[in-house]
């Protein structure tokens, strides 16, 4: 252990000594009344709740949703997240067609095109091949898309909620890819959903061959509707659309399909009026949590700057915190396990001396590639580039501890 | 058990085995040893089933842009425009201008703006996504019920509202591929990483 955890320990502890103190000496005599049971609590229950004092929730873009409420996204709470694992409940989604209510005992996945045998599979099928579970985040290419111009985002929920990170459980795609027996010359698949607009992707097979999970368990239990229940692939650090929930279809073709949603939508336009197509991997990105945007410092003094970083390209290898305009910057400590393609998340000790400060975080990846700043992104795309935003996050704090969005 | 085990091995590409190898196979522990390593490379676990006829053609609606997958039938623009007044105008906009969704005409040369217009005629690169997309999922509230002809009404009508084709123009399962998307060469693959690179390893 270095020296600096050492110290980071020690004042925590003190810290942590003081605040004891000081609220035994202020509030004993009101706390002890009370936590001093005097009713019998809440009866027994199959399934368990959070504590009514906890009131983190998923928010709705657009606010209350639109005319088609069918249509839209939800923003995970970053903000008053702990460590790595997003809540199932709390996992952002964006929907096109509305939540289908899927019976797992008629759910089918059809593999054909281009394969030596065509396969439908249901649920029970699925669950007899080896299954692997592992930790990915999944970010949606729009999260972040407000960063672009006028940065209208007052939280991380808004500007940065649209990535969540859990455990996902399946079978890797590549064994369902051999039992149906891919064909010479297929190098893409199609995935389709079972939603109303059955939503499709196209993926090349390489990927598909290489960590792709046809997934039915979310940290610990069976996919939320929201997510795809009952099944849903997993595409580790590509955009989140590619990782289509609902499955129910994966054809094999020599071509992409070319479709809506690879083709007007999920495509970054340039200056010169060209668009990138096929941008699937997340690049290094990191967001800080607290102190963000719309929470409050109670005043001058220590407080821990965290936050959460990843990378669709790997582990995360270094996050830096800038607490003086990207002057200089610190090493953040990094939570183990470092995990690839998963949320990592960062502390670091600040003493706060009152007075009004910008703070942010950068991250670097294992490939060596550093999270870049938001003038350099532009400078390369403009601003109408909508998808892909891994900018680095700058938050101002106030004299009177107020944080908002720069 | 061994039965079972050599006909997995047999299964799993494992026939040019040379003969002293099966005949040198005794002990029971070898063979599951073995079988154990195929499985994870090649062994086919025999789950599922092929589908039926009917199940493969009701499941298999893709569209690709060599015109793959379109059926039988076809539309034109006057068949498309009543059709679109009553299905879609509601949400698209009368001329597809667009309203509480997205615009579907206009916004070619827009591209290269401060303000570009992304529609079917300024920035979908094939005609065959329109049929595609229009069958699997419009209109929003009944997705999958209009008839061939229909779509490929709507297709016509709406690439027409774009000037992209006449007014007499008829689609069907080949004039559709052919169609030329003003933005059909619009497209680049990703270059990134481009921007806050230190890559040195990979």
């Amino acid at each position: 252990m270095s020296d600096a955890s050492h110290s980071n320990r020690r004042w925590f502890l003190r810290l942590g000594a003081a605040f004891g103190g000081a609220l035994t000496a202020c509030k004993q005599k009101a706390v002890v009344e009370e936590i001093e049971p005097s009713s019998l609590g809440k009866p027994i229950s199959g399934y368990g709740e959070r504590s009514q004092y906890e009131q983190a929730k998923r928010l709705l873009v657009p606010a209350g949703l639109g005319k088609n409420p069918e249509i839209g996204s939800t923003r995970t709470p970053l903000q008053d997240s702990y460590g790595i694992i997003t809540p199932s409940s709390l996992h952002f989604e964006r929907h096109h067609s509305g939540v289908p209510q899927i019976d797992p005992a008629t759910h089918r996945l059809l593999i054909h095109g281009m394969v030596e045998q065509p396969l439908v599979l249901t649920m029970a099928d699925i669950r007899r091949l080896p299954s692997v579970s592992r930790i990915h985040f999944v970010e949606c290419s729009g999260n972040g898309s407000t960063e672009w111009g006028e940065k209208n985002a007052p939280d991380a929920q808004r500007s940065h909620g649209m990535a969540a990170c859990s455990e996902w459980t399946g079978v890797p795609l590549s064994i369902l890819l051999a039992e149906a027996g891919v064909k010479p010359g297929a190098s893409w698949l199609v995935a389709e959903g079972g939603d109303a607009c059955r939503m499709a992707r196209s993926i090349p097979l390489k990927k598909a061959n290489d960590d792709v999970l046809v997934a039915y368990g979310q940290n610990g239990e069976a996919l939320r509707p929201e997510q795809g229940y009952p099944l849903r692939l997993i595409i580790p650090g590509w955009e989140g659309n590619t990782n289509v929930k609902w499955l129910r279809r994966i054809r094999l073709v020599a071509q992409p399909d070319m479709t809506k949603d690879e083709t007007s939508k999920y495509t970054d336009l340039m200056p010169d009026g060209t668009a990138r197509q096929f941008t699937f991997e997340v690049e290094a990105k990191s967001v800080i949590t607290f102190p963000s945007g719309g929470q409050k410092l109670s005043g001058a003094g220590m407080y821990e700057i965290t936050g959460l970083a990843w990378s669709g390209r790997g582990r995360v290898d270094r996050v830096e915190v800038s607490t003086d305009g990207g002057t200089s910057w610190q090493n953040a400590r990094i939570d183990e396990p470092r995990l690839r393609i998963a949320f990592s998340r960062f502390r670091l000790p600040w003493k706060w001396d009152g007075q009004p400060v910008t703070l942010q975080s950068r991250c670097t990846d294992e490939t060596g590639y550093v999270q870049p700043t938001r003038e350099a992104l532009i400078a390369a795309r403009g601003v109408n580039s909508n998808y892909h935003n891994n900018a680095i996050k700058i938050w101002k704090v106030a004299a009177d501890g107020a944080v908002s969005n720069v | 058990m061994f039965k079972g085990l050599s006909c997995l091995i047999l299964g799993g590409q494992a026939i040019s085995l040379p003969h002293w190898f099966q005949q040198g196979v005794k002990s029971a522990l070898l063979v599951i040893g073995i079988a154990s390593a195929l499985c994870g490379q090649s062994a086919k676990y025999g789950v599922g089933r092929p589908p039926t006829p009917e199940e493969l053609k009701g499941f298999d609606i893709s569209v690709a842009p060599d015109g793959t997958g379109l059926p039988e039938g076809s539309g034109t623009v006057a068949q498309g425009k009543d059709l679109y007044a009553s299905k879609c105008a509601k949400c698209h906009g009368a001329q597809g201008q667009g309203g509480d969704e997205s615009a579907l005409v206009g916004g070619q040369g827009t591209l290269r703006s401060p303000k570009p217009l992304k529609t079917v005629g300024s920035y979908w690169p094939y005609a065959t996504t329109l049929y595609d997309y229009i069958h699997r999922a419009m209109p929003f509230k009944q997705p999958g019920t209009l008839t061939p002809n229909q779509v490929y009404a709507l297709c016509a009508h709406i690439l027409h509202l774009n000037g992209i084709i006449a007014e007499n123009a008829v689609m069907d399962a080949k004039s559709l591929p052919q169609v030329a998307m003003p933005n059909r060469n619009g497209f680049v693959r990703d270059p990134r990483p481009d921007v806050g690179s230190k890559r040195t390893k990979k």
